[in-house]
């Protein structure tokens, strides 16, 4: 599922100092590593554990995620339209692996 | 005081007229006839999660079977589009009539047939497994184009005879514990199990089931109910299983495409 894109929903324009709602979604097993495949192996875990959301390359929300986050998880959350420019969300897997997307806003 | 009384007993009556309201317009936008959809069985969290755009978690696969439509592939190289043009306007409606009679066949198909067929056919390309995600992803954005719309799978002229056949499929009683479709689906909708048991449509499917943790087809569905009956599973695309379609999509007639729907 990891190949399809995340999803982000960021308000095309704010005033400065508003409060805005950024929504993300991303398609991930979340695969919790407490199961065991038929030959009674564990499957190794392989879950998000780290979100960030960077304004122009400040972190401006981050969030570490454990077992029993759902597969697919869906985030919402608020932050401060400080200035225009470009908004970068990174999903961090266990693997190593990093999704990425961006989004822009202006802020007058 | 007495006025202010009454002015609160008001603005209670106005609140709950407000969201008397909301139900009215939901059960209206839901059902036609005697027939509700599963929307309607669904808790107000799901049906929340499925009426925004983003929140419903079947939203990804349909922009994925987006981009699917544009991506040639196959020898041919051609993409979906190549024949059919701008899904929103080619693929309007589509997805209502399906599984059809296709004279060319002689036989009833569904839509991820059809898919299949014009990969093979038109754009010489291999054809996508059943339940996997690329033919979720396709069958969900073109049932999606049609979002809103009645369903109106035709029963009559060369379908009548599957149509007969999946309604003895419904009705006739299998596996060790001697159900059928209509054991639950009929006689004990409204009961409840995970979710509250609907009436067995498929205007929602594909849907995403919160259990599933991923959309799935009415196929998938249809093997899920099999095995809680103790009975024997269909092969995917077999006969049986595709009139069983028909059936249940005729159930479903007259009531809105909802896919991607979410359900529990």
């Amino acid at each position: 599922m990891a190949e399809m894109k995340p999803r982000v929903k960021v308000p095309a324009t704010a005033t400065k100092g508003e409060i805005i709602e950024i929504k993300t979604t991303i398609n991930h097993d979340m695969e919790s590593g407490q199961r065991k495949d038929k030959d009674g192996k564990v499957i190794p875990r392989k879950i998000i554990n780290k979100f960030v959301c960077s304004l122009n390359g400040k972190e401006v929300f981050r969030s570490d995620w454990y077992t029993a986050v759902s597969a697919n998880p869906y985030l919402s959350f608020f932050v401060k339209a400080t200035e225009s420019g470009n908004f970068d969300f990174a999903w961090s897997d266990d693997d190593g692996s990093v999704y990425k997307t961006s989004a822009p806003i202006t802020v007058s | 005081m007495k006025r202010l009384i009454a002015g609160a007993a008001v603005a209670a009556a106005l609140l709950f007229h407000g969201a008397a309201h909301a139900d009215d317009a939901n059960r209206a936008k839901y059902s036609a006839g005697d027939k509700r959809s599963g929307y309607l069985y669904s808790t107000p969290d799901t049906q929340t999660m499925q009426d925004d755009d983003f929140q419903n978690p079947g939203g990804a696969w349909v922009e994925e079977g987006g981009r699917l439509w544009s991506t040639a592939d196959g020898g041919a190289g051609k993409s979906c589009q190549s024949c059919h043009g701008a899904a929103a306007s080619t693929m309007k409606g589509i997805a209502t009539g399906y599984p059809k009679f296709n004279p060319r066949l002689a036989k009833l198909i569904d839509i991820e047939q059809r898919i299949n067929i014009c990969r093979q056919r038109a754009m010489q390309a291999k054809p996508f497994p059943a339940e996997s995600r690329e033919l979720l992803a396709l069958t969900a954005f073109i049932k999606n184009q049609s979002h809103g719309l009645p369903m109106n799978v035709a029963v009559d002229g060369p379908a009548a005879s599957f149509f007969a056949e999946g309604k003895d499929a419904y009705e006739r009683p299998r596996g060790q514990s001697g159900m059928s479709c209509a054991s639950c689906h009929g006689d004990n909708e409204g009961h409840r199990q995970l979710d509250t048991v609907s009436q067995g449509q498929s205007n929602g499917f594909p849907t995403y089931r919160l259990s599933w943790e991923t959309l799935g087809s009415v196929q998938r569905q249809f093997g899920i109910c099999l095995k809680s009956m103790k009975a024997e599973a269909l092969s995917p695309d077999t006969e049986e299983a595709v009139v069983l379609e028909l059936y249940v999509a005729a159930r479903g007639n007259g009531l809105p495409v909802e896919t991607p729907s979410v359900r529990k």
